[in-house]
């Protein structure tokens, strides 16, 4: 049975949207017992036993049935709309995402400069969100959020152009197909200092904590979100987690070789998967063990050191790969 | 920010063209209870801030003259409800001192034991909270916290055996103690401060070698050797200041005397310094606790009868004033005496009033973030505030 190309990629796009949103729901799951882990509890547990696995699917149903509050001196049309533009890019990123050679919705020839580019709209929404609302601490928050992610997006597109530069492409199958012989992560010296930027830079991007100054519940109550209730505060999470995951899935492909692993051709996605999850729980790791740092120290750290740090491994990368001839690992 | 300024600051209200009025409490994620900042940020920075308390009062002096001198002390353990064994003692310290009634030795040593213990329970709360305002309810500030309420629960069922209850405890009654120690707890408390021992070590490996506690804390919220004198603030954040005093040294009571501890000081005055010296106070405590619990002497718990009837305790004509050193600083408790069964007037000093009042001092010239970093490191309970 052979499908018209229209119908081909509209199923494709059916396929990842809701395997990411079950994907986002059991990554929060995840992040949950792992925290519990950390910190000598249990987590959820009753939910759904063993180990509470329907917990996420109750969170969800609770979401949805909550009522929708509307503050009265919010600002209706961008308060509502908010949530949507902030979820939009979350979700667009995994577009071009290849779970495995020919498996994706679009392996376009401009795959990371796709994903940097829809990924940093996200802040469009959160904003959207802070200014709507109408309420001081939303406000403060979107503020801060227009500072921090500006000034991470650089760092963050800048570690990531490492290995566009090692591979010769901006092609994400073709990244990983140039990871064939070394995974960039053991690149020597380059590779691992990438690593470890794409990974600060992400946390900021995704505004966890140490730099989730945005939410900063001790604060500013809740942040952004602070007058979102039930549906559009479930899409607001929906969205964070997604651009989260969607970051260490890229983190898996530019870094850990993607899909490539040893065993047959099928446990690709799963090595895949299972290197995104390993990125995922690096973050999650980092978040449950340090304290928030201020605004003005976040934007010391990107200023002062990231972005020179970073901007000078990228000079690194160009010189090792002009010497060593363009193109191919 | 000179202190005349801020207050014009506050008095602009709304007017100030580039400024933002915003209210942190009373219903706030990390106000430690009911306190509410007017907040006047010009951007991040916070250029004024005014303090609004008494949402917790619940007429406590007022009340001390309705219930007689056996009733109160099981009240005067909800002025300060993290530090109830304090004010315990401060109540039944001052009574004894009008009085003149003597407490046995072991009634004081047992005292001193629980005291200590408190301290420590407290001083666990108050990483916890501090380190959840900094840190975040879903970040490492809540791995901290709930490590420390671990090791308070531990301390909570020592005086649950004690005492027969996990956070007021109506432990002293006047000429000593209500409740002799059970069979066995005198090495369940070893055991337990051994165990705080240990983690207090993981705790200092935790937070002093993460640059971003340090950055977060250091040099935030100085107050001053001068500020502290003046304001008149009290407990750790008059050491963390550079000032050497503590009522158990400064004037003994319950035989402090009797046991070889140290007293911490730091000059910095900022968050850190006030943070290190409550983390030497840990261990300060534990010292005491075994020093106390190898000299516990024999003999009687009170050197009045137990209770019996309310009116029982009638004290003659007189006043006094006892202080005690709490968790937060110099608890101290007012009496006038008009003879009768029930005390004529009474007054509390209470350690987070006192200190609060330095918070408009040093907020100001401060980011959001460092508001609660402040608030955190001056650990107010607010119902030793409002009483």
């Amino acid at each position: 049975m052979t499908l018209p190309p229209v119908a081909r990629a509209a199923l494709g796009a059916f396929i990842v949207l809701n395997a990411i949103i079950l994907l986002v729901t059991y990554a929060t799951l995840l992040e949950r017992k792992f925290a519990a882990r950390m910190q000598s509890r249990i987590g959820p547990y009753y939910v759904g036993r063993p180990h509470g696995w329907l917990q996420p699917i109750a969170d969800a149903l609770k979401l949805m049935l909550k009522e929708d509050v509307v503050p009265a001196a919010a600002d209706r049309g961008v308060y509502n709309l908010a949530p949507v533009v902030f979820l939009v890019p979350c979700m667009l990123i995994f577009a071009t995402i290849p779970f495995a050679p020919e498996l994706g919705v679009a392996d376009l020839n401009i795959g990371v400069l796709f994903f940097l580019a829809v990924s940093s709209l996200e802040i469009v929404g959160l904003f959207m969100g802070g200014w709507g609302s109408n309420n001081k601490y939303a406000l403060l928050s979107a503020m801060r959020a227009v500072n921090q992610i500006i000034s991470y997006d650089l760092p963050f597109i800048f570690a990531a152009l490492v290995p566009v530069l090692l591979a010769g492409s901006l092609q994400m199958s073709a990244i990983v197909a140039a990871q064939q012989g070394l995974w960039f992560v053991f690149y020597p010296v380059i590779g691992q200092l990438a690593f470890v930027a794409y990974l600060v830079a992400t946390l900021a991007a995704e505004n966890r904590v140490p730099f989730d100054i945005l939410e900063a519940e001790s604060e500013l109550v809740a942040g952004f979100r602070v007058e979102y209730s039930g549906m559009k505060f479930a899409l607001i999470q929906l969205g964070e987690y997604a651009h989260m995951l969607g970051t260490s899935f890229l983190g898996a492909l530019l870094f850990l070789g993607g899909w490539l692993g040893p065993g047959p051709a099928w446990l690709g996605p799963l090595w895949f998967l299972a290197k995104a999850v390993l990125v995922f729980l690096v973050v999650t790791w980092v978040r449950w063990s340090f304290v928030r740092i201020r605004v003005d120290q976040i934007l010391a750290i990107s200023w002062k050191l990231l972005l020179p740090a970073t901007l000078v491994l990228l000079l690194a990368t160009g010189f090792v790969v002009a010497t060593r001839g363009a193109g191919g690992g | 920010m000179p202190d005349t300024q801020a207050k014009q600051v506050v008095e602009l209200g709304y007017g100030g063209n580039e400024r933002l009025m915003m209210n942190m409490g009373p219903q706030h994620p990390s106000s430690h209870g009911v306190f509410r900042m007017i907040l006047t940020l010009e951007g991040e920075t916070v250029v004024g801030v005014d303090a609004v308390i008494g949402y917790l009062h619940r007429c406590h002096e007022k009340l001390g003259e309705t219930l007689t001198y056996v009733q109160y002390p099981s009240i005067a353990s909800k002025t300060d409800y993290v530090a109830a064994m304090t004010s315990e003692l401060a109540y039944v310290s001052a009574v004894e001192k009008i009085a003149r009634i003597d407490v046995p030795k072991r009634a004081q040593y047992l005292r001193v034991i629980a005291a200590e213990l408190q301290r420590i329970a407290s001083h666990c709360l108050w990483l916890g909270t501090w380190c959840l305002d900094m840190g975040g309810a879903l970040g490492g500030g809540a791995t901290v916290f709930l490590y420390a309420i671990r090791e308070r629960e531990m301390v909570l069922d020592r005086f649950e055996e004690l005492t027969g209850a996990r956070l007021l405890y109506g432990f002293h009654q006047v000429g000593g103690t209500r409740y002799d120690v059970p069979p066995g707890w005198d090495t369940k408390v070893r055991e337990t401060v051994d165990f705080i021992e240990q983690r207090i070590d993981e705790y200092e490996a935790m937070l002093e070698h993460n640059t971003f506690f340090r950055v977060r804390t250091q040099g935030v919220g100085v107050i001053s050797r001068e500020l502290a004198q003046d304001v008149g603030v009290s407990g750790p954040l008059i050491r963390g200041s550079g000032v050497n005093y503590d009522v158990r040294r400064a004037e003994p009571y319950s035989s402090y005397g009797d046991f070889d501890f140290v007293v911490p000081v730091e000059t910095e005055g900022d968050c850190y310094a006030r943070y290190r010296v409550r983390m030497v106070e840990f261990r300060q405590s534990i010292r005491i606790i075994r020093q106390a619990l190898d000299g516990l002497p024999e003999g009687p718990i009170s050197s009045r009868p137990g209770v019996k009837s309310v009116g029982q305790v009638r004290v003659p004509k007189g006043e006094g004033y006892a202080r005690v050193e709490g968790a937060r600083g110099e608890v101290g408790c007012y009496i006038i005496s008009d003879g009768g069964p029930k005390p004529y007037r009474m007054k509390w000093r209470g350690a987070s009033f006192s200190n609060l009042a330095v918070l408009p001092h040093i907020v100001p010239g401060h980011k959001v973030a460092d508001v609660v970093a402040i608030m955190g490191s001056v650990d107010p309970v607010f119902g030793e505030v409002d009483r």
